[in-house]
């Protein structure tokens, strides 16, 4: 071979199956040596046309769809749903709704960080963390299961209410999770935070500067961590937000460090928001007394021929929203997580267009990789915190 | 903060704006193809209404709706201004024949994955966008899976058996 010929850079396929790509991520990478000259992630493979699915579905039946997008966050995404076709439908949740749903959700984010921050120290070396952070994300899962029957996939969330009341001993479950995470928490930060190791493979790589991480569209934690103060609780309150005290940690070096700590800090501020709700939730129904839009209580279904007409043609019909576009946005464990729904006055949404925050997050990964060492990418693509069931849907 | 966006879109562009709505509190202007990349960058360069985010940019297919006399497909632009705490949908109607509009990427970065998405699942084409390819679906499927003319089906499992056996249509 004579010198012209000779490609001084070579390609190198990582994943569809490879552990740290966190699913079914394909990045072609051009190397120069150990250094990433380009990057370029290949998505779809685990495209199930989830948004073409929705214009099929009464939209009752769309909520247990939402689950399986971000799975490791379910019921940010049942919220995120419900509350845009609330706006649409312009009702209003009972208050104890509005705290359990609070509640619920910040516990969810807390999972979704514990999942984060297991799979991550993993990925660059750190292999205990995981089984510590599914220890403790068991309580939430146990949870889980005492409020909806199912420990992930929990469609717990429903248009106008909450599928179930809440388990009888709700409150003391909820105290001992309080209890018990943020003694795991303090572990994982003397696991971590001054690890000589870790600390090596993630100050300083991965940087993406604020105007760039605006321009790229990021937002949650990996905004964040670039020093810009957007998160949607803070910003556009939805769900009671503005009830609740609580910190936007921001970080300073824009790299994986410190999205690191951020989260972190952020299952802190979650457990804080989730103690809040526990201690305000006042008593009072389940579900919104919407007719032919919410389903009416059981004893009623079972004693008055009104409320079990309501059952039977919300459970074949559905209901029929008035025209319009609404979208609305709400900040899931990885960023903004929207919903835009198009209803042209028939029973079934007519487009449902999820915002994926994964999916926007994960374009700007060339931007963190590139000119890097090969080794960085594996911490970068964690510091993301992708789930390519939100990618693809 | 609605006033202001709207004044300033009316002395600059003035008959650009073709028209506005608001439905729950969420404010939506239309404007035609030929402005829209005008429109957006004096939206984004402005430092007092300064919409730094691009969030989202998705497609409405009316086929077989009322609607679809003003145009088959509307693409909506979801801007977001971190200074203000503002959301603005910007709206743009495209015939079906040609469905063809103006990229953004030279605005917004991450106009570039989220146009590829639309272009992937709806067929409209995004003139100047640098890499638009396919993005979510494989690249043996023809059609474009988000228009209301592609049907959903039921692909059954292949097996020697039933081989030859066309989808079923839900």
């Amino acid at each position: 071979m004579t010198a012209e010929t000779r490609k001084k850079t070579m390609n190198l396929n990582m994943g569809p199956q490879h552990p740290a790509t966190h699913g079914v991520l394909r990045m072609e990478l051009e190397l120069d040596g150990e250094t990433v000259v380009k990057a370029t992630p290949h998505i779809g493979y685990l495209h199930t046309g989830i948004e073409k699915t929705y214009e099929s579905k009464l939209y009752y039946k769309c909520i247990p769809m939402t689950d399986r997008m971000d799975y490791l966050a379910p019921m940010s995404n049942n919220l995120g749903f419900c509350l845009a076709v609330e706006k649409l439908l312009d009702i209003e949740v009972p208050e104890k709704v509005v705290y359990a749903r609070v509640c619920l959700t910040e516990l969810t984010r807390v999972i979704s960080h514990l999942v984060w921050v297991g799979t991550h120290a993993l990925d660059i070396g750190a292999m205990s963390m995981l089984l510590y952070a599914f220890r403790e994300r068991e309580l939430i899962l146990d949870l889980y299961e005492a409020c909806a029957g199912q420990r992930m996939m929990s469609t717990y969330f429903r248009i106008g209410g909450l599928a179930y009341d809440l388990p009888k001993d709700f409150d003391k479950r909820v105290r001992d999770i309080l209890k018990k995470i943020p003694e795991g928490i303090k572990d994982y930060e003397r696991l971590l935070n001054d690890n000589k190791i870790f600390r090596k493979r993630t100050i300083g790589v991965g940087k993406i500067s604020a105007e760039e991480a605006i321009n790229c569209g990021l937002t949650g934690p990996n905004l964040r961590g670039s020093g810009v103060n957007y998160d949607v609780r803070k910003a556009n309150p939805y769900c009671g937000y503005e009830k609740f005290n609580f910190d936007v940690p921001l970080g300073k070096n824009c790299d994986v460090y410190d999205r690191y700590l951020i989260r972190m800090e952020e299952m802190k501020q979650s457990l804080n928001i989730a103690k809040q709700a526990l201690d305000g939730m006042p008593e009072g129904p389940f579900r919104a007394h919407v007719p032919g839009v919410v389903l009416p209580p059981k004893e009623d279904v079972l004693s008055k021929m009104e409320s079990l007409i309501f059952h039977f043609k919300i459970i074949t019909e559905g209901f029929k929203p008035p025209k319009g576009i609404v979208y609305n946005a709400i900040e899931s464990p990885k960023g903004e997580l929207g919903f835009f729904i198009s209803s042209d006055g028939t029973n079934k949404p007519h487009r449902v267009r999820v915002r994926p925050p994964s999916f926007v997050n994960l374009s700007a990964l060339p931007k963190m990789v590139e000119g890097g060492m090969f080794a960085d990418v594996i911490a970068c693509i964690g510091s993301i915190d992708i789930v390519l069931g939100e990618v693809d849907r | 903060m609605e006033e202001k966006v709207k004044e300033f879109l009316k002395e600059k562009f003035g008959e650009a704006i073709i028209a506005e709505s608001e439905f729950r509190d969420q404010l939506s202007l239309e404007t035609n193809k030929d402005n829209l990349f005008d429109v957006c960058n004096s939206l984004k360069s402005n430092n007092e209404l300064d919409f730094a985010f691009l969030m989202d940019v998705c497609a409405i297919d009316w086929l077989g709706q009322d609607e679809e006399a003003n145009g088959r497909f509307e693409v909506f632009y979801n801007l977001y201004s971190l200074k203000n705490k503002f959301r603005l949908l910007i709206r743009v109607r495209l015939s079906g024949d040609d469905a063809e509009i103006d990229s953004l990427t030279s605005i917004w970065q991450s106009a570039d994955w989220l146009e590829r998405e639309v272009y992937d699942l709806f067929g409209i084409e995004f003139t100047g966008h640098p890499n638009l390819i396919k993005i979510v679906t494989p690249d043996e499927l023809k059609g474009h899976p988000l228009r209301k003319d592609f049907s959903l089906t039921y692909e059954t499992p292949q097996f020697s058996h039933n081989k030859n056996e066309p989808p079923e249509v839900i």
